[in-house]
């Protein structure tokens, strides 16, 4: 379980500051948590708080009552956060079977890594020597993003816009991929996203916008109020 | 040979012992092993340090090992290596310098090396250069590389250098003839006070010639590299230079690209990139569970694979 409590974070702009998040509590309990709301209303960053990457101006993070506020990006990755980035990293020379072996934390074998990368839909004869660079679609990437996710095997994974920049034929089997890990979910799943059909597979939707969560509840609470107005945004400023 | 020469064996030219095929092994100034085969020929130049290596024309899927070990400080030599490949040979040429200098004198090895490459002859140049010891004296390489392309020939050169030499300075000259392609994949490390200098000049002289110059390198601690490279278009060709180099601590890098064309059908393209490693990919490799130092390591190591 992971707990927000009280996070702010504050950014230097030109003309003064700007606050990205505002006082956000929200605890994230075992199963599947969908992350909606407008862009730039604070989903990513509240993301990336977690992951570590950003550090919040105020309040804390606990993990399982643990406080990881704290804690690096690799500590918090230790105590089992993994975090499937929005647009994935590109390298030079970093082979695909160079991440998913980073990944399981271990010196795995060919077979193993073919079974995460089957798992999202990659043949990983093809896949395993390839460098992990421009010559990957923007959907080949995604897949080998979520398969690192797959190998981590961690407590409280966090998935930033899964389906953004991937195409049609590759969102059918992105659903697939996170019908099957709600399924076999084993902890917390986090996933941002503005669709539908990930939002219909949560357990729980939480709604961020301007900073703040605007709303938070079970799928059959949330999932009818976003949907039965004509845009989010609109549902999100009515809201409030 | 003793445990440490092996171990430089092993460094330059991934040998555990004596190689297959034709080789010639020198140790301190001089020839300590060599082997001729029926379509290799290794033979001492008779005026200056070095050999001539002729392989016959038609030669195939044979390889020849010349690797060169200085274990002694204060050793100084320059050796002339001229490589004859006959016509349509398919061949690997595995090449490559360890010193060990644990010494307080300079040990420098001055290798030139001549390629004449014949008519639709298929060549892999392998090269790689590697210093160890202690010692305060200095581990100077500086290699020359010249290489004559005839009609159809092709030649990969992959020259690596991936520590413990001081300084280098590596000159490479290629004349690429028709339909001749050369391929040159540079990696260079450099750390502490190391220096070291690439100087490429490729001329494509004949129809429809083309050539490829990859560097990628990576300078740590207080090290500095330049890398220049001239590719001169004199026909119709096809030219492609790149340069791609990470800086570390308080390295420092130049890049310094000519292209010339001087036909109108020639066609050349310059790539370079200089600078630190992105922050977001060792990001990337510290969420899956890497520590910074361990995450830089494998950029580094990544990129120089």
């Amino acid at each position: 379980m992971l707990e927000l409590k009280d996070i702010s974070f504050t950014v230097d702009v030109p003309d003064g500051q700007k606050e990205i998040l505002k006082n956000v509590n929200l605890t994230i309990g075992d199963g599947f948590t969908a992350l909606t709301g407008p862009n730039g209303g604070g989903k990513s960053t509240l993301a990336k708080i977690i992951a570590g990457i950003y550090t919040p101006t105020s309040g804390r993070i606990l993990l399982d009552g643990v406080d990881i506020t704290d804690m690096s990006i690799s500590e918090r990755a230790a105590e089992g956060i993994s975090f499937a980035f929005q647009q994935p990293v590109r390298f030079k020379g970093i082979c695909v079977m160079d991440l998913v072996r980073f990944a399981s934390g271990r010196d795995i074998g060919v077979g193993e890594a073919c079974d995460y990368l089957s798992k999202v839909g990659l043949c990983a004869r093809e896949y395993i020597n390839r460098e992990v660079n421009a010559s990957l679609s923007g959907g080949e990437l995604k897949r080998i993003e979520i398969a690192q996710i797959i190998a981590r095997k961690t407590k409280f994974s966090i998935f930033d816009e899964p389906e953004a920049g991937i195409d049609l034929w590759s969102f059918q089997n992105l659903i697939q991929v996170f019908e099957n890990m709600r399924k076999t979910v084993n902890g917390s799943i986090l996933i941002i996203s503005h669709q539908e059909r990930i939002l219909d597979i949560a357990d729980r939707i939480a709604v961020v916008a301007d900073g703040k969560i605007s709303a938070e509840g079970t799928k059959e609470e949330i999932l009818p109020g976003l949907l039965g107005k004509s845009s989010v945004c609109s549902v999100l400023t009515e809201s409030m | 040979m003793d445990q440490l020469e092996k171990n430089l064996l092993k460094e330059i030219a991934d040998l555990h012992d004596i190689p297959v095929g034709a080789y010639n092994i020198r140790t301190n100034g001089e020839s300590a092993a060599r082997n001729s085969t029926a379509n290799i020929q290794i033979v001492s130049k008779a005026e200056k340090n070095g050999i001539d290596i002729i392989i016959q024309p038609g030669t195939k899927n044979e390889s020849v090992h010349i690797p060169v070990i200085l274990t002694q400080s204060g050793l100084v030599e320059t050796v002339y290596n001229d490589f004859y490949i006959g016509e349509d040979c398919d061949v690997t040429i595995v090449a490559g310098c360890g010193i060990h200098n644990g010494g307080c004198s300079t040990a420098e090895h001055d290798g030139i090396h001549a390629f004449h490459v014949g008519k639709n002859a298929v060549v892999r140049y392998v090269e790689k250069h590697y210093g160890q010891g202690v010692g305060e004296g200095k581990k100077v390489m500086n290699p020359t590389t010249l290489v004559f392309l005839e009609e159809g020939a092709h030649l990969e050169m992959e020259t690596t250098q991936i520590g413990g030499v001081d300084s280098t300075e590596r000159k490479t000259e290629a004349t690429v003839g028709d339909k001749a392609t050369l391929i040159i994949k540079e990696k260079v490390l450099t750390e502490g006070k190391q220096v070291a200098k690439s100087d490429f000049t490729v001329n494509l002289n004949g129809v429809n010639s083309s050539a490829n110059v990859i560097s990628r390198s990576v300078a740590k601690g207080d090290s500095y590299q330049i890398f220049l490279s001239r590719m001169n278009g004199n026909n119709a060709c096809n030219g492609h230079t790149e340069c791609d180099a990470i800086i570390m601590d308080h390295g420092k890098v130049d890049a310094i690209p000519e292209v010339s064309a001087n036909d109108i059908n020639a066609s050349l393209i310059h790539e370079a990139a200089i600078g630190k490693i992105a922050g977001e990919q060792l990001i990337k490799l510290m969420t899956l569970g890497l520590s910074e130092e361990e995450a830089e390591a494998q950029i580094v190591s990544g990129f120089l694979k």
